[in-house]
């Protein structure tokens, strides 16, 4: 989760920090907005201007810094960058479950299938994110009750959310466990996590997580657990669920590989910011960023013809707490020039409106082109 | 050629430290309540070292004289030069407080090292050595651990009250062996689980594959790794021991008068708790004092030495 | 790096012979339960096993968890005690040193460990973690001393004034550099790197990998390289073995290997690898294995894999594989692989097929500028780099695939 992320844990306001007016308060407030208002939208998911600060007493750390996109009905975006990056963050911020101390939404709006989010009441939220928001985690292990059976486990979504009567909210978790592929779902209904293996139990979070029918599925970082043949079994799974049932699947990850696959379309992201978006194909050929250059430059391949060396990205990611206003990936980046330290570059398009890069050189009349 | 990596720890990782141990001291300091813990646990240390010194009286001497004069009880704090009063045969009480300080502080030292010397050689075999030992030695220990301690120690008081080891520092020393023995078993399950844990570090996987004989293991990795937590224990176990032996006092065993432990004054000053409240009072501060300063200073320490706050980025 | 490998096959009079030769190796765990600690069953984490590995060889070791291959690792430099069977090094039985002559082999071998984190010391300074070594085989002392130290800092990168420093000060990749300062500081012929970059960031994860590589061709070192990225292995090694539940079920160079496995387990793994090029990955036939992995206290009898392979069903499940633990079979030089039907899986094009094999990596600088200006070819696009300072693009030493190579390895066209 976002542990990663947060130096230690604040308990007091922050000490060194310059605090913009107004900022220091979450800007959510609830009960101005409800569950029922909801005006027809055309994507699923608009984010805008998200902004996500915690507020350690080190300083600020600005985890997601306006970060802005768009996920469609039934669409399968990847939120990709290496740890520290902010996706996790993002996807809490959409669930606002950034805990609170020391992670504050201050900026932005979060669109849900035309629900304003961030001014839902607090029951309403719950609603939402039980009902209409599923959540896979990492490390099935914890995010799972050792004192529950699963049965119960899965059921107490559908319970809450569905209300549907016993029998009928029985049968409905005895269909979700075969078709997430657990073989004898009825014997296996009284069983507890720790008599399940970890791919057993990453399938069984995933029967939970489309118990409610989501329309969103918030996949951080599935697999990363799993031996390569569980994660290609989990994989495969959440593909073929998220298309069955038209639902739309925000994928966190790491694994570029990972991305190619499930993925329609990529954000990738560095230092807090979206640095750049496109279709899946766009990325992959035709990147144009030096970020995504390198990391796709450093991995060893499967498909490689085998080098002797790998070309790095030397250095380390920086420090989230008061960075410049420079290009965030400029200390590191082979190609950067004077203008790359002075602004920081806007995300705009390349070639294609919807595949845009955050980069001075690579823009039109930058000077890698 | 040398290859490209940077190091740039600054970068990554503000913060630096001057050793693990500085970093916890600074962690100590910064909390007011060990703070105060330490300075009260220093100054009893300093009374019980000093005590016979700084007494303006002599804690057995009976000053019938004043007793007289004062009406034939007890005299109340401040009457005729004795600070905190006296008991019914004229013995000052704050001198008398002090040699209860002395005792309690041997308690604390002596209880310590009986249950060290007991605990950490069998908690370290049982851990270093593992299987069938190991079973032997942690079920010998949950029988300990189920002996009815206040009992066993009655016992052996009252067994040995007439010899040469019952009489050995007026009463105290039969006293403290017999505390120590029933009190081993924390220390001894702790350094076992400290053993075992660090055992199976990669650290000391990493030792093992260079070459490094066992006994620098112990002294080198394991060792320096593992003494956070008992020393918690040790300091935290304290008043345990203060508060047995002050119950044994209470109860007429161990210390034979006139010493004074803080438990016997109390026994004594029972009978004018109406009139003279003074002589149940302040031993009974003072026991509570002694106590709550190792508690404080024990939980800060924990919280000082805690591996999770070890500057881990 | 070629060179190095051929210089060993040369080497006269150890035709045949390996700086390691494993014999039929064992390494049993007993299970144990109740209040007398009985033994109830055996975890068969490594169940006999047979390789070499060739001075100046990298030989990969690759499986899932549960597969034995940390176990291996570990017991191939007698960190873990073998239950059964020979580890030679350079000839000489590890198992029959008493410990005055193991501490001086173990000179030879040492070991990186995969966590950063745990394997340092957080009492000792990096200074004195690299010196343990040193002083526990009184290697050096006073002022050569220190000057070891920081030299090996600064043979893996790192700034020597950092030496009074603690781990935790450090970030993962540095702290695998300490890790392997570590390692070096004796002089080893041998390092089992167990999986040295698994828990690193992916950009970090190159920088290391690149280390170890530099390391092993200027010092002529040979590497044990355990690790469950099968990518990260073709990478670094000359040789791969696959292990599953406690066997090595397939070893032969990676190039044939991964692209004719004679393994169907192999082929699961293969195709269970994601590869970031999408493309490829709608293209692939993928085979996914059903289940999980059996436990290693009760293997399958006969093929340890048959009750979840693929090739099993497809042929009609013969009975050879429930009755006989198939031996590894050598199919072509290197190449041997323990499956009764590894011809059959050979022809199979299960997994691994429309998998490109690009002489170009896509999403390179070269490949990027080139798609910008095709129209100019990827020859006249270096002109525009004007700001390379960094020196790794520009060396002689390694040309990666000739950037001018018509950019995209298979064309495909772009709108």
């Amino acid at each position: 989760m976002s542990r990663s992320e947060d130096q230690s844990s604040g308990l007091n306001a922050p000490t060194i920090v310059e605090v913009q007016p107004n900022v220091a308060r979450q800007i959510t407030t609830p009960n101005k907005v409800s569950l029922r208002d909801r005006p027809k939208a055309e994507k699923l998911l608009s984010v805008q201007g998200l902004s996500t600060h915690f507020f350690t007493p080190d300083g600020v750390v600005q985890a997601v810094d306006e970060v802005s996109f768009e996920l469609g009905y039934g669409e399968t975006l990847g939120l990709v960058g290496e740890s520290g990056c902010g996706k996790s963050v993002t996807a809490l911020s959409i669930a606002r479950l950034v805990p609170n101390p020391p992670g504050r939404i201050i900026a932005g709006e979060i669109t849900f299938d035309g629900i304003d989010v961030l001014r839902l009441g607090h029951d309403d939220m719950r609603q939402l994110r039980g009902k209409e928001i599923g959540f896979i985690f990492q490390d099935p292990l914890t995010s799972l009750n050792p004192t529950l059976t699963i049965g119960y486990q899965i059921g107490e979504s559908i319970r809450q959310h569905m209300k549907l009567p016993q029998k009928a909210a029985y049968d409905r978790v005895v269909e979700l466990l075969s078709k997430v592929g657990i073989p004898r779902a009825k014997d296996r209904l009284n069983d507890y996590p720790h008599q399940f293996s970890g791919g057993m139990r990453q399938r069984v979070m995933i029967a939970i997580a489309l118990s409610c029918d989501p329309k969103l599925l918030l996949a951080d970082e599935p697999t990363t657990a799993l031996d390569v043949t569980i994660q290609a079994q989990i994989l495969e799974l959440i593909q073929t669920l998220s298309q069955e049932f038209h639902t739309a699947v925000l994928l966190i990850t790491h694994d570029l590989g990972i991305a190619a696959g499930m993925c329609d379309r990529v954000n990738v992201m560095y230092a807090g910011r979206i640095v750049e978006t496109g279709t899946v194909d766009e990325l992959f050929e035709t990147p144009r960023m030096p970020y995504a250059w390198g990391l796709l430059d450093s991995l060893p391949r499967l498909d490689d013809v085998r080098g002797d060396r790998l070309r790095t990205i030397e250095g380390l990611p920086p420090l989230l707490i008061n960075p410049p206003n420079a290009c965030r990936f400029e200390p590191r980046c082979r190609f950067s020039r004077d203008i790359c330290r002075e602004r920081e570059p806007d995300l705009t398009p390349r070639g294609h409106e919807l595949h845009q890069a955050r980069c001075w050189a690579t823009e039109p009349d930058g000077w890698i082109a | 050629m040398a290859t490209q990596g940077t190091a740039i720890p600054a970068v990554a990782q503000p913060r630096t430290s001057a050793g693990l141990w500085s970093d916890a001291f600074g962690r100590l300091r910064k909390n007011r309540l060990a703070i105060v813990g330490l300075a009260l646990v220093l100054l009893l240390l300093f009374v019980g070292l000093f005590g016979p010194l700084l007494a303006p009286f002599d804690y057995a001497r009976q000053d019938l004289a004043a007793i007289a004069a004062g009406g034939g009880g007890p005299l109340s704090p401040g009457q005729f030069g004795h600070l905190l009063g006296t008991d019914q045969l004229g013995r000052d009480l704050f001198s008398r407080l002090l040699d209860g300080a002395r005792i309690s502080v041997s308690v604390a030292f002596v209880v310590q090292l009986v249950i060290l010397m007991i605990g950490v050689p069998i908690g370290a075999l049982a851990g270093w050595f593992g299987g069938r030992l190991d079973n032997i030695l942690m079920r010998f220990t949950d029988i300990i651990y189920a002996f009815p301690d206040l009992l066993f120690i009655i016992i052996l008081t009252v067994v040995f009250r007439e010899t040469f080891f019952g009489r050995a520092m007026d009463g105290l020393l039969i006293v403290f062996v017999a505390i120590g023995l029933t009190s081993w078993v924390t220390v001894a399950r702790l350094v076992r689980g400290q053993l075992l844990a660090l055992k199976e570090t990669e650290f000391v996987e990493a030792a093992r594959a260079i070459g490094v004989p066992n006994r620098k293991i112990v002294t080198r990795h394991l060792l320096p790794n593992g003494i956070g937590p008992i020393i918690v224990a040790v300091t935290l176990g304290i008043p345990g021991a203060i508060l047995a032996e002050s119950t044994l006092a209470y109860i007429g065993i161990g210390v034979q008068p006139p010493r004074a432990s803080w438990g016997s004054l109390i026994a004594e000053g029972q009978k004018w708790v109406r009139a003279e409240p003074h002589l149940v009072l302040f031993p009974a501060i003072a026991i509570a004092v002694a106590l709550i300063s190792f508690t404080f200073l024990g939980d800060g320490l924990r919280d000082a030495l805690d591996p999770k706050l070890k500057g881990k980025q | 790096m070629t060179t190095a490998l051929s210089e060993s096959r040369d080497a006269p009079g150890r035709e045949g012979q390996g700086l390691i030769e494993v014999d039929d190796l064992k390494v049993h765990f007993p299970v144990r339960s109740g209040i007398f600690q009985t033994q109830i069953g055996t975890v068969k984490a490594v169940d006999g096993i047979t390789f070499q590995i060739r001075k100046g060889e990298t030989l990969g070791l690759v499986g899932e968890s549960g597969c034995g291959k940390s176990t291996t690792g570990r017991a191939l430099i007698r960190l873990r005690e073998p239950t059964a069977g020979t580890v030679r090094f350079d000839g000489v039985d590890l198992g029959s040193l008493k410990s005055g002559p193991l501490r001086r082999m173990r000179r030879r071998m040492q070991i990186i460990f995969q966590d950063p984190y745990g394997s340092l010391d957080p009492r000792m300074t990096v200074g004195s973690i690299i010196a343990e070594p040193i002083d526990t085989h009184n290697l050096a002392k006073g002022a050569e001393r220190r000057e070891r130290i920081q030299d090996l800092l600064r043979i893996v990168g790192l700034d020597p004034k950092y030496v009074s420093r603690y781990p935790h000060e450090f970030s993962g990749g540095q702290r695998q550099r300490i890790g392997v300062a570590r390692a070096l500081a004796v002089e080893p012929e041998f390092i089992v790197c167990d999986e040295p970059i698994s828990a690193l960031d992916v950009s970090i994860q190159a920088q290391v990998l690149n280390l170890l590589t530099d390391l092993r061709q200027q010092l002529g070192l040979t590497y044990l390289f355990i690790a469950h990225d099968l990518s990260v292995v073709k990478h670094i090694s000359d040789r791969v073995a696959v292990m599953y539940l406690g066997k090595i079920v397939e070893v032969g160079p990676p190039e044939i290997m991964y692209a004719r496995p004679g393994h169907p387990y192999t082929r699961a793994l293969l195709s269970a690898v994601p590869v970031p090029d999408p493309v490829s990955e709608r293209r692939r036939k993928r085979v996914v294995l059903q289940g999980d992995v059996p436990s290693p206290v009760n293997p399958p009898a006969g093929c340890r894999f048959h009750t979840r392979c693929w090739l099993y069903d497809k042929l009609g499940q013969p009975e050879e594989c429930r009755t006989v633990d198939p031996p590894l079979y050598t199919l072509a030089g290197d190449h041997q692989a323990a499956c009764h039907f590894a011809q059959k899986s050979l022809e199979s094009d299960v997994g691994v097929a429309h998998i490109d094999h690009v002489p170009v990596r896509r999403g390179t600088p070269e490949a990027a500028l080139a798609s910008i200006r095709p129209q100019d070819g990827g020859v006249d696009a270096a002109e525009h780099l004007v700001a390379i300072e960094n020196t790794s693009l520009a060396e002689a030493a390694h040309p990666p695939g000739d950037g001018s190579a018509g950019g995209h390895g298979n064309g495909t066209p772009q709108n």
